[in-house]
């Protein structure tokens, strides 16, 4: 085993420092030091999203970076969504719109949408479409992610 | 699964990365996006002893143009091309290829130069490298030495760099406004690797082309210029049957990969058709 290592990173808007092996990976550290456990892991390669957080506004696969890399860094999960009390326009929209069955890949959905719209608030349904392949469902078909996605693009433009 | 243990160093210099990659090259890594070397690691596929993360180092976050060419430094992550970063035909082609390299997420962290480091024969970057004849700027405590794509792609997963050096910068020659360009690719679904991919970089003069480089990509071990088909496609005003010739030289000149995603048939059959719509695009813009 090597050194463990401090890393301090702000996770949303709290920061934090945690002791950890340069092994570590972000999303682990998220989930097991920070016990953030909305962050959710798939495949631990990259392929299927569920991991997606944003680092420094950045949608990012939290399996594909080590914590170590994450020192100084501002981390947003899908914890720091919903605001006093009330849920982001995108939680709403995909309890309003079935954007979610068995919601296992759904906080990675979120930040990945999050991500998405934060670069181009206006961003077209084909190229929307294509942005959201990227995480992968195995449940609703993806029609209703879409649908949720465009529902709070456009209450988030008003 | 998770990786093995590993000694971490994030140096903030160039020098102090070389100095690491002397020191622990043959049995460490240089971490760059992580977007290949990590799904590797957490397969403990690959089990480097020590990892000398370069994303700290500001000095190689860089493209810029310089003396006709387009310096695209280590830390150039994918995305950035995803909007024009150079003037003149270069800004057009290189969005249009970056947006078929995996998604968003992978864009955000991937860079330009661990692609050509990894040199999966997938790779779109490696594709371009190939078809626009880049010169790669290699540098070790050892000194300096610059390559060409030919002398440096030595098969799948394979090059000719060294445990101790780094790809420092990539150069790309930047194009006039008498050249034009295509890209197609065929994957089976959005932001999977390409069973096969084609680029097309064509100078025409009164509507004859005068300068033709073919690549095709992702269909064979390492990317491939089609030394033949630019023969044909020189001198001709790229009518259809000349387009069509194109595509079957290149289908029969290169050495097809086999495996579960395609038969060597069919991808044959998949570079006949990118190398055509390749071209149709470069001659119909
Ligand atoms: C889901 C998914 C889909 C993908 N789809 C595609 C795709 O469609 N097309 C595609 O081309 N790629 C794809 N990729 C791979 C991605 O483009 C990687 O970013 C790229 O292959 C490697 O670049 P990196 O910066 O992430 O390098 P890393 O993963 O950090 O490193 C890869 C290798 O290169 C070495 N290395 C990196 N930089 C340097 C350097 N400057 N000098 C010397 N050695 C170096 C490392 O030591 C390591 O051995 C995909 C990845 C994922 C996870
Ligand atoms: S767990 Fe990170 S992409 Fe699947
Ligand atoms: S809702 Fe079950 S995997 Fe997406």
């Amino acid at each position: 085993m090597s050194e463990k290592q401090d890393v301090t990173f702000t996770v949303n808007g709290d920061k934090r420092t945690i002791r950890v092996e340069p092994r570590r990976s972000l999303a682990d550290a998220l989930r097991e030091d920070c016990g953030l456990t909305g962050t959710h892991l798939g495949c631990e390669h990259g392929v299927c999203g569920a991991c997606t957080v944003l680092v420094d506004d950045q949608p990012v696969r939290s399996c594909l970076m080590f914590a170590v890399q994450a020192d100084g860094a501002r981390v947003r999960t899908v914890e720091g969504l919903a605001a006093g009390g009330k849920l982001h326009p995108l939680q709403q929209a995909f309890w309003d719109h079935h954007g979610l069955q068995c919601g296992f890949c759904t906080p990675g959905f979120l930040m990945l949408a999050a991500g998405i719209l934060e670069r181009d608030p206006n961003i077209a349904e084909p190229e929307l479409r294509e942005a959201l392949s990227a995480n992968l469902c195995r449940c609703t078909g993806y029609q209703n992610i879409l649908k949720s996605v465009l529902a709070a693009a456009f209450e988030m433009r008003r | 699964m998770k990786p093995v243990s590993f000694r971490y160093f994030a140096p903030r210099s160039v020098d102090e990365a070389i100095d690491l990659l002397a020191e622990h090259g043959e049995e460490g890594k240089i971490l760059a996006g992580g977007q290949s070397l990590v799904p590797a690691m957490n397969f403990r596929l690959a089990r480097p002893a020590s990892l000398i993360d370069i994303n700290r180092i500001d000095a190689l976050d860089y493209v810029r143009e310089d003396g006709g060419q387009l310096r695209i430094g280590a830390l150039a992550r994918h995305a950035r091309f995803e909007t024009p970063v150079a003037r003149g035909v270069l800004a057009a082609f290189l969005p249009r290829v970056a947006r078929h390299i995996g998604h968003l997420p992978i864009r955000c962290r991937g860079t330009f130069c661990g692609s050509i480091a990894h040199a999966d024969p997938a790779s779109e970057w490696c594709l371009v490298a190939t078809t626009l004849n880049a010169e790669l700027a290699i540098m070790s405590r050892r000194g300096r030495r610059n390559v060409r794509p030919n002398e440096y792609f030595a098969g799948a997963l394979t090059t000719t760099l060294q445990p101790d050096e780094l790809l420092a910068e990539i150069r790309l020659g930047l194009l006039d406004d008498s050249w034009r360009t295509g890209f197609a690719e065929f994957s089976r679904r959005a932001g999977d690797y390409a069973l096969a991919m084609a680029a097309a970089v064509l100078r025409l003069e009164d509507g004859r082309i005068v300068d033709a480089r073919l690549g095709v990509g992702g269909a064979a071990d390492r990317p491939s210029r089609i030394a033949a088909a630019e023969a044909l496609l020189t001198g001709s005003d790229g009518g259809p049957d000349i387009v069509r010739e194109a595509g079957n030289i290149a289908a029969e000149a290169i050495e097809p990969l086999e495996d579960i995603h395609a038969s060597t048939v069919y991808r044959r059959d998949l570079v006949r058709a990118m190398v055509r719509r390749a071209l149709n695009q470069a001659l119909t813009r």
